[in-house]
């Protein structure tokens, strides 16, 4: 350094990225310290999409909650709604069905393969690559009907029920849902020769944005932001939940932990959630359902016209082959989605209908100030969410509103490390680093 | 009694007022102001499979000088409401306001301390598209909308 470079003086500039900047997704500021082009420091200001989760949770009953949880990470609403409703089933001591376990996984991962297409999506996006943003919101599309076929909404779907799902699996879904994996496929396998050995996307993304494995584990980073960074650490492996326990997938783990790896670990992880979906479709129970007393299906018309004439013999224990509705009520179906625990599961509506038993229990699931109650006490139970480790922790005064519903969101902890990934590098390298992460506003302001 | 031949406009001008209607219809420059849930479907309406590039309504500008139309995404909450209206102010005349989604008609399930219950309490709205989230098909027919709002409107050129 010269006399005359001493002498010279510099001043670091202040610039708020933020929160109406497009690659911010709107509700972030960050505060970033400028020298030249390089980012000395950030201070991230959240909050800008608070919108009071844990207050409105307490003042709604325990199952109205559940709408609110769909919108807290909403690009994978569904593990969201199964991650409440398995914490209040823990409080409760329930056990749900065989079938609602794998349908609960089935659901889980094809959320988590929108959840990541979305993120790849938007990342490629913010560093120009337009092509690989709408290939996969064409493969996203795919699954939302599946996903619409299934729960009757694309987005905020509400499917979870406390002790089990809204309905069961309509018939039919299976080869919709092989054609639907298979299109995803096709289309990740274009954005992987699209992106993974494109100059310009490797040079915006590796060596950028590195969190290291120490790092990730002070900050508690979990997901696949963690994994990317080294850390062998998910929890359906680590806390098996569901049916986790009985499917083979491999975790994925980086190295460098660099934006790159975390697009590799995300893409690999697709390509797992793709294969839990075929071994649980091809694992899941049925129950003997939509037989007769031979072993045959009778159609629901044909059932009525042999109880006309009177042949009731061999139907008394058989079912009729009726449509299953979303609301899963017909009584073939009803068992197999939903516990049978009468503190918590609706009953089928025949019974409802049918005999004083069936009428109270709906009436007291129903009636304000009755409804689920869950004994006094608390509970923590984690599901492995697109982002990382979403945990419930619900606490119960033994009244039919939640005393607390506090959620540890993946994300926030992924944006108290943010700086570690920001300082040093470009101003550039922020959008970049920024789209890596997968910030979810819903699920980190709550 | 007035002379009707000033009154209204004449032949010239109101051709030219449609002629401008129906580019500036056809030519919306949206600024999508996305902050939640709803943001998801507006991906959805504006990449392929739905496609609102069919509508004229194709670019987002993410700045407010060049846009026309604010496209106001998600839940508005009390820290964020000043942006949106600074946003809106550095809008230039023309310029329409979307609300999308419930949440911003509204305040829709959200009614609760940090929630603006509907964002017509600190901005004038030109067309509601409700729905938790809308559909894209909802969103196409608010668009639809919004182009024959614009279209019968008096251009101010």
């Amino acid at each position: 350094m010269t006399a005359q470079d001493a002498t010279r003086e510099t001043k670091s500039m202040l610039l708020n990225v933020g929160p109406s900047h497009p690659a911010m997704h709107g509700v972030i500021r960050l505060v970033t310290e400028l020298e030249g082009e390089t980012v000395v420091k950030v201070e991230a200001e959240i909050g800008y999409l608070h919108r009071a989760f844990e207050k409105s949770c307490e003042q709604s009953s325990w199952t109205q909650a559940i709408p609110y949880t769909d919108r807290l990470n909403y690009v994978s609403p569904l593990i969201n709604n199964f991650g409440y409703c398995g914490a209040v089933e823990k409080l409760l001591g329930i056990d749900i069905t065989e079938r609602c376990r794998y349908i609960r996984v089935i659901m889980g991962e094809i959320s988590r393969v929108t959840d990541h297409l979305t993120c790849i999506a938007a990342s490629a996006m913010e560093l120009g690559a337009m092509t690989a943003f709408l290939y996969l919101m064409k493969a996203r599309e795919y699954l939302y009907e599946i996903i619409e076929e299934v729960t009757g909404a694309r987005l905020t779907i509400s499917y979870g029920r406390i002790g089990g799902v809204k309905g069961d699996l309509p018939a039919g879904v299976e080869g919709r849902l092989e054609t639907a994996l298979k299109k995803t496929e096709k289309e990740i396998r274009e954005v992987d020769k699209l992106l993974t050995r494109n100059r310009i996307f490797v040079d915006r993304t590796r060596d950028v944005g590195i969190l290291t494995k120490e790092d990730a584990v002070s900050y508690s980073i979990t997901g696949p932001m963690g994994r990317a960074s080294g850390i062998n650490y998910d929890v359906r492996k680590a806390f098996p939940h569901f049916a986790y326990d009985k499917v083979e997938f491999d975790v994925p783990l980086g190295e460098r932990g660099d934006n790159y790896d975390r697009y590799l670990v995300r893409m690999e992880e697709m390509r797992q959630s793709i294969r839990i979906i075929r071994q649980c479709m091809r694992d899941i129970p049925g129950g003997p359902v939509n037989v007769n007393a031979a072993g045959k299906t009778i159609p629901s018309f044909d059932l009525v016209d042999q109880a006309k004439l009177g042949h009731t013999a061999g139907l008394i224990d058989a079912f009729a082959a009726v449509e299953p509705t979303l609301e899963g009520s017909e009584r073939p179906f009803h068992d197999r989605v939903m516990t049978a625990d009468k503190r918590v599961g609706l009953p089928q509506k025949e019974n409802t209908y049918g005999n004083i038993e069936g009428l109270m229990n709906h009436f007291k699931l129903i009636m304000d100030y009755h409804g689920i109650r869950p004994p006094a006490g608390d509970t923590y139970f984690a599901v492995e969410g697109a982002n990382g480790e979403l945990g419930f922790y619900v606490a119960s005064d033994g009244k039919d509103r939640p005393y607390r519903v506090r959620v540890r969101p993946p994300c926030f902890f992924n944006m108290a490390g943010l700086h570690k990934m920001l300082e040093g590098y470009m101003i550039a390298d922020i959008v970049a680093t920024f789209g890596s992460i997968n910030m979810i506003a819903g699920e980190l302001d709550r | 009694m007035e002379d009707l031949s000033t009154e209204g406009p004449g032949f010239i001008t109101s051709k030219l007022s449609e002629a401008v209607a129906w580019a500036r219809k056809f030519s919306i420059f949206v600024y999508p102001f996305v902050t939640a849930c709803c943001g998801m479907e507006y991906m959805s309406a504006a990449s392929g499979h739905y496609d609102m590039d069919r509508f004229g309504a194709g670019l987002p500008r993410f700045s407010p000088r060049q846009a026309d139309v604010l496209l106001v995404v998600g839940t508005i909450s009390h820290k964020i409401a000043p942006i949106l209206r600074r946003v809106y102010d550095q809008m230039c005349e023309p310029k329409w306001v979307v609300a999308f989604g419930v949440c911003t008609c509204t305040g829709g399930f959200y009614d609760n301390y940090s929630t603006v219950q509907g964002i017509d309490t600190i901005l004038p709205v030109d067309i509601y598209i409700p729905g938790c989230p809308p559909r894209p098909e909802a969103v196409l027919d608010g668009l639809i909308k919004l182009q024959t709002k614009i279209e019968h409107q008096k251009q101010i050129l």
